[in-house]
């Protein structure tokens, strides 16, 4: 086998070309657009992977974070007056600010009580979007500026392809610089075993926190990308709906696999679109592929296939 | 991470760009011959009961459509795709019809929510969009080639405050839904009211899936002098508000509900409490009661008649949204010999004295909607049905 193929960032090279080649396929705008959601999606589920598969803590309220972010470029720009990027990172810095104080004494929890209480969590984010109605719009959601840095204007489906693009390839490349730090080392412990991840020295409770804000700061900004793209929020984006979403990409994809995140954003968002020929068995086939794809490829569908070829030779 | 599974990563990676290649080859044939009109509808979902009826509408009239020989001498061909009431997959459907499927013009939208995430992509396009959503922001401000078909929450609330007013009634309670037709109603309603002499002195909420509101009725039964209670809210919350209402032995004072529960389930939901409830709705809901003389009789009845032989339901107001859409497009695209996109959207604008399920449409530079009160009726629930109240009472 060659050597750089062993190489940790082989498959962000790998990445990089599928992004840089991609639109070579594209016929039409309409195809750049999927894949910029694609890479949208994938940004947050790398960071939910990072929480769920990697540190072994699971999120139902992931979508909460994602909205503030979305409404963070909606409300700055609009209401106060504060330009787009700064609103962006503002809605990080928020994001992980309620991450750190909500984590703090609900990541104690485990198992069903850490789901409840995240589920919670984001319950509570889309509760306010919808009721908070003068600065949010309600439930009809409000439009969102267009991104403008140094006078050019950031519109159009190809040109928020390579945006979200870029975003997505600093996102992977961090997530995957993340196995081989002692940070990654101490969630992977503490996903096998809290208690021996203790014995050992590692301070449970403090990466468990860490992986809960980066996994909130990466839904944030996937979050503000998605509404700068749309210039237009609603509340769905922070609902439970969306929070059941990303867990499906993850788990599709691959728990613990940064490029398994990538691929179940590709299939939950491309799915729809290649289903709708089927017309009303669309939610049909798109349930029944789910289900199939959870019984034959347990570890999701990365892991999966990259055993195929070791159990061949 | 071992030597193989690196290898496998990689291998799965590739597979991210097969999916996306496949879809690059459906959708590129297209026919000349034909004029294409796209539909994003909520056809399942949270708001299926919009979207299922403005769907089958749609179908049945294009084919009608084309069986009697299509527009300017060419077919129409609908390209309809269910956004499940998602904002977000509406907007990637409306991309889709714009920059695949090349359309000329759109009737669809199902909720305001939808709508307002589509706009910016027809507009950008320059392709006409005739919306089904009722709040009044997507004709306020008008947008070039934006346009809809049904009344307007605002137009709602003139039409139940012009009622109150007949009644001399001055002091009203309000208890509305936190979903997104409620509380733009609401909002219309608030700004409104001083206009007809109406103080709203109390005021309460409820949410869209709440299965209780006695508690929100009871507040509103302690305050004195109320003579009135206004409830804007759609879906099952205002059957309830009803159930509720008469239950606590409220029904003295006069309850008013909103085209919202403008069809056949709300009596049945609500039951006997129904009895007396007064709502404002268009003309289709009584086609049969209406004075012979009146210009939208025939065409409720017409449409009344196709939706129901053919879809075998009832008829609902939304699916007449879908029916008004349509044809108003079909004139303009007559009217203009051809489908090009900016003359079509001309036409629209020009559009006077349409006769539709939902009234009688002018619509000009200023009015993207074209629709004044008289397109309401005003009801009346008596003995399980809907009845036409006569004007003055």
């Amino acid at each position: 086998m060659p050597r750089w193929v062993r190489h940790r960032y082989a498959s962000l090279v790998v990445l990089a070309v599928v992004i840089a080649l991609l639109p070579l396929l594209f016929p039409s705008s309409y195809y750049y657009r999927v894949a910029a959601l694609v890479w949208v999606s994938a940004l947050a589920a790398i960071g939910l992977n990072i929480l769920m598969g990697k540190a072994g803590q699971v999120s139902l309220g992931h979508a909460g974070f994602f909205g503030i972010g979305a409404y963070a470029v909606a409300i700055g720009p609009t209401h106060l007056g504060v330009p787009p990027l700064a609103s962006l990172l503002i809605g990080a810095v928020l994001s992980a600010a309620l991450a750190y104080l909500v984590g703090r004494p609900i990541l104690r929890l485990k198992g069903h009580y850490l789901a409840i209480a995240t589920l919670g969590l984001g319950v509570l984010v889309a509760l306010v979007i919808t009721t908070e109605i003068r600065w949010t719009g309600g439930p009809d959601g409000m439009p969102v500026k267009k991104l403008v840095v140094f006078g050019w204007r950031a519109s159009g489906a190809d040109t928020w392809y390579w945006i979200t693009a870029g975003m997505l390839l600093i996102g992977t490349w961090l997530a995957l610089n993340l196995d081989d730090t002692p940070t990654g080392r101490a969630f992977r412990a503490l996903h096998d075993s809290e208690i021996a991840a203790r014995v050992a020295g590692v301070h449970v409770d403090r990466f468990k926190l860490q992986a809960f804000v980066i996994a909130a700061v990466y839904a944030s900004l996937a979050g503000s990308a998605l509404a700068l793209m749309n210039g237009f929020v609603n509340p769905d984006q922070a609902g439970f709906l969306h929070s059941v979403e990303m867990v499906t990409m993850v788990v599709l994809g691959g728990l613990g696999s940064v490029i398994g995140s990538i691929v179940g954003a590709a299939v939950l968002i491309m799915l729809p679109q290649a289903l709708t020929v089927f017309q009303e068995y669309e939610h049909l086939l798109l349930g029944f592929l789910i289900i199939v794809s959870m019984i034959f490829m347990r570890d999701g569908i990365v892991p999966m296939l990259a055993k195929l070829p070791g159990r061949r030779a | 991470m071992s030597k193989q599974s690196h290898f496998k990563t990689l291998f799965a990676a590739a597979a991210i760009a097969l999916p996306a290649s496949m879809m690059s080859f459906a959708g590129t044939a297209s026919a000349q011959q034909t004029v294409k009109i796209g539909s994003v509808l909520s056809v399942t979902g949270p708001a299926s009961f919009l979207g299922e009826p403005e769907d089958k509408t749609l179908r049945m009239y294009v084919d009608k459509i084309n069986a009697a020989g299509g527009v300017a001498g060419k077919k129409l061909e609908l390209v309809i795709y269910d956004d499940g009431g998602d904002a977000n997959k509406a907007r990637t459907f409306a991309t889709r019809l714009v920059e695949d499927d090349k359309v000329v013009a759109m009737v669809g939208g199902s909720t305001t929510g939808t709508t307002m995430a589509m706009i910016p992509v027809f507009e950008e396009a320059q392709v006409p969009f005739i919306s089904l959503a009722g709040a009044i922001e997507v004709v306020d401000p008008v947008r070039k080639y934006v346009f809809k078909t049904p009344h307007t929450d605002k137009m709602a609330c003139e039409k139940i405050f012009e009622n109150l007013k007949q009644r001399k009634f001055t002091k009203i309670a309000m208890i509305s839904g936190t979903d997104g037709f409620g509380a733009s109603m609401r909002a219309q309603c608030v700004k409104v009211a001083p206009t007809y002499d109406v103080q709203i002195v109390a005021e309460e909420t409820y949410g869209p899936r709440d299965s209780d509101m006695t508690a929100q009725l009871t507040k509103i039964k302690a305050v004195p002098g109320i003579q009135a209670v206004v409830n804007p809210g759609f879906g099952q919350g205002p059957a309830i508000v009803t159930r509720n209402y008469a239950q606590l032995g409220m029904s003295s004072t006069p309850l008013y509900q909103s085209h919202g529960v403008a069809s056949k389930s709300f009596i049945e939901l609500a039951g006997p409490a129904a009895e007396g409830v007064r709502l404002p709705a268009a003309a289709l809901l009584v086609g049969d009661k209406l004075p012979d003389n009146d210009p939208q009789k025939k065409v409720v009845l017409d449409y009344k008649k196709t939706f129901e032989a053919t879809a075998n339901q009832p008829v609902s107001t939304f699916g007449g949204h879908a029916y008004d859409g349509l044809n108003i497009l079909v004139e303009a695209m007559q009217r203009a010999n051809g489908a090009d996109p900016k003359k079509v959207r001309d036409e629209i604008e020009k559009t006077k004295g349409f006769v539709g399920t939902g009234g009688i449409v002018n619509m000009s530079p200023t009015d993207h909607l074209g629709l004044d009160l008289s397109a309401f009726r005003m009801l009346e629930v008596k003995g399980g049905d809907w009845a036409l109240l006569p004007p003055g009472t």
